[in-house]
């Protein structure tokens, strides 16, 4: 067997995803090979080069994959894919956009989000929103998978010593264009990579408001999330959205703010490993899941527990 | 323009599903049934289109069974024009489900498909950038924006981080994220009419498309269940408790 891994990266920097993603390949067995695309990836190639566990990097270097366009890059991925019998690459935005894109031109069925290898040809996958758990065994003589990073620790980004490989396929399809992008700047860690993560929901009341989490999670060294309902309520932008379909968060710690907790949310943050809720509904159903609760006033326990900390 | 919309039948959003009893999957008898939350948010984006004049008919196509029709019949009283249901007894991949819009695609050429970016039954997040492999098409995956002028479309995505806008040559698919728009409610008047608009059935036969999946599902079990804590008093002992048991801080 052997295992073609889609390495998550910025051009610049390679995704800490993507070490989660190779753990699954592991997992799998057989010969892991990363595929880095983009443009000027040299170092990406280079940090690739040293996971744990990686024997060859492949590295397609062109101006019409620096932007991660699907039609551009999904071609290059299916071309290479046919000659391995897995290709896995992590479940973000990028990977999801992607994936099932070279599922579909290499004529297989993809398999979304595995959170477990049961065996190099059966996953588990969550389906409704988390509320079960399937067991799915693919036929396919490809197997095409996006992994989810909570379901895999990740292997060392040190110690490998993989030899690189430029490949020269694919170029620009002539269907699409990058015309810009708008990125959160933050000081704050990436919410999925973060050690802890504060959310708020409804219970902020306002945008502004958030600013008491801000303090409380920069003092923590915290990633701040928001449940859909303070998204939809238009407090916060959709990226930092946790849940079922936002981001799926699995950190040591995760601090529920006026969250009720509907199932939505729940989906995306119940595999924390420690979880605090603060709330002044002690019906809230955000209490059945959590470690620690309080039953509290968010604009007077957030501040407290802000000096305290 | 035409704008093809397509719309899933599933579990309505607000049903807690349980797992049956023999693992064979979730008990859906007696449950609830609507339109996909993100399969609604496409179908008032078509609507949209239509009434700034750009989008001058909007076909709406699901897959599924005889009872798909329901959710067609809303789609048409929110504003689609006609309906296709390609009907299905069987649960379908996201795969068999792309090769068949394929073939509605070909059928009525539209300029623009727009599909929820995932059914929160399966939560695959496949099926249009299936259909954009499989039309060859241009695809703008999670949109929260969606400008049509001339023979392109700027879509803005929800990305990791942050937006990204990408500019797609028509024909393309389109998929959309929760902000694109808030869908609005039928009226009565408006679904008395759309009992009244062509619905048209096929089937995968007809559309000479084979729906044989190289997935199979063995069990389907309820997931490990997370034990409520306890309630502290006040912060200070939620504190105390964070450094000294849960040791996280």
């Amino acid at each position: 067997m052997s295992i073609l891994v889609i390495a998550e990266n910025t051009n610049s920097a390679l995704a800490p995803a993507t070490l989660n993603t190779v753990a699954a390949a592991q997992k799998i067995g057989g010969d892991i090979h990363v595929l880095v695309a983009g443009q000027g990836v040299g170092a990406v190639a280079e940090a690739a080069a040293k996971i744990a566990g990686v024997a060859k990097v492949l590295v397609a270097d062109n101006a019409a994959f620096a932007h991660q366009l699907p039609e551009n890059v999904a071609p290059l991925v299916a071309e290479l894919g046919k000659a391995y019998s897995h290709v896995l690459a992590a479940a973000t935005s990028n990977g999801k956009n992607i994936l099932p894109r070279v599922a579909a031109q290499l004529d297989v069925d993809q398999i979304s989000e595995i959170v477990s290898v049961e065996s190099p040809d059966t996953f588990k996958r969550p389906i409704y929103a988390g509320n079960a758990i399937a067991t799915v065994q693919s036929s396919a003589a490809v197997k095409v998978i996006t992994v989810r990073a909570t379901g895999f620790d990740p292997v060392a980004g040190e110690g490998g010593s993989a030899a690189i490989e430029n490949v020269s396929a694919g170029g620009d399809a002539g269907k699409s264009a990058f015309v810009g992008e708008e990125l959160a700047k933050s000081d704050r860690p990436e919410l999925t990579a973060a050690k802890i993560v504060v959310s708020g929901g409804r219970g902020m009341q306002n945008g502004d408001n958030f600013k008491h989490l801000y303090t409380l999670a920069d003092k923590l060294g915290a990633a701040v999330g928001a449940s859909r309902a303070a998204v939809d309520a238009g407090f916060v932008p959709n990226d930092m959205q946790v849940g079922q379909t936002g981001k799926i968060v699995a950190p040591q710690l995760y601090i529920a703010v006026g969250i009720s907790g509907a199932i939505q949310h729940l989906a995306g943050m119940k595999d924390s490993k420690v979880i605090v809720a603060i709330n002044k509904d002690e019906e809230a159903p955000i209490f059945q899941v959590a470690d620690y609760g309080l039953v509290a006033d968010l604009f007077e326990a957030v501040p407290e527990l802000e000096k305290l900390v | 323009m035409k704008v093809l919309v397509a719309v899933k039948r599933v579990v309505d959003y607000n049903v807690k599903v349980r797992v049956k009893p023999d693992n064979s999957g979730v008990d859906l008898a007696n449950v609830k049934m609507s339109m996909n939350p993100f399969c609604e948010i496409a179908v008032e984006e078509a609507v949209r289109l239509k009434e700034k004049g750009v989008a001058s008919e909007i076909v709406v196509v699901s897959i599924g069974p005889t009872q798909a029709q329901e959710q067609l019949r809303t789609a048409l009283a929110l504003g689609a024009d006609r309906a296709i249901l390609v009907e299905s007894a069987d649960e379908l991949n996201s795969l068999a489900v792309a090769k068949l819009l394929k073939a509605v695609v070909d059928k009525e050429q539209p300029q623009l498909v727009i599909l929820g970016k995932q059914a929160i039954d399966s939560d695959n997040n496949q099926t249009g950038q299936m259909l954009a492999a499989l039309t060859g098409y241009a695809q703008g995956t999670f949109a929260s924006k969606v400008e049509v002028s001339g023979d392109k479309a700027n879509v803005t995505r929800e990305i990791d981080g942050g937006l990204q806008t990408v500019a797609l040559n028509l024909p393309a698919i389109v998929t959309t994220d929760l902000r694109l728009n808030e869908p609005r409610y039928a009226s009565l008047p408006n679904i008395m009419k759309a009992k009244k608009k062509p619905l048209e059935t096929l089937t995968p036969d007809a559309l000479g498309v084979s729906t044989a999946s190289t997935v199979k599902t063995l069990k389907v079990e309820a997931p490990a269940a997370r034990g409520a804590g306890i309630k502290v008093k006040s912060v200070a002992e939620l504190v105390e408790k964070l450094k000294t048991e849960a040791k996280v801080i």
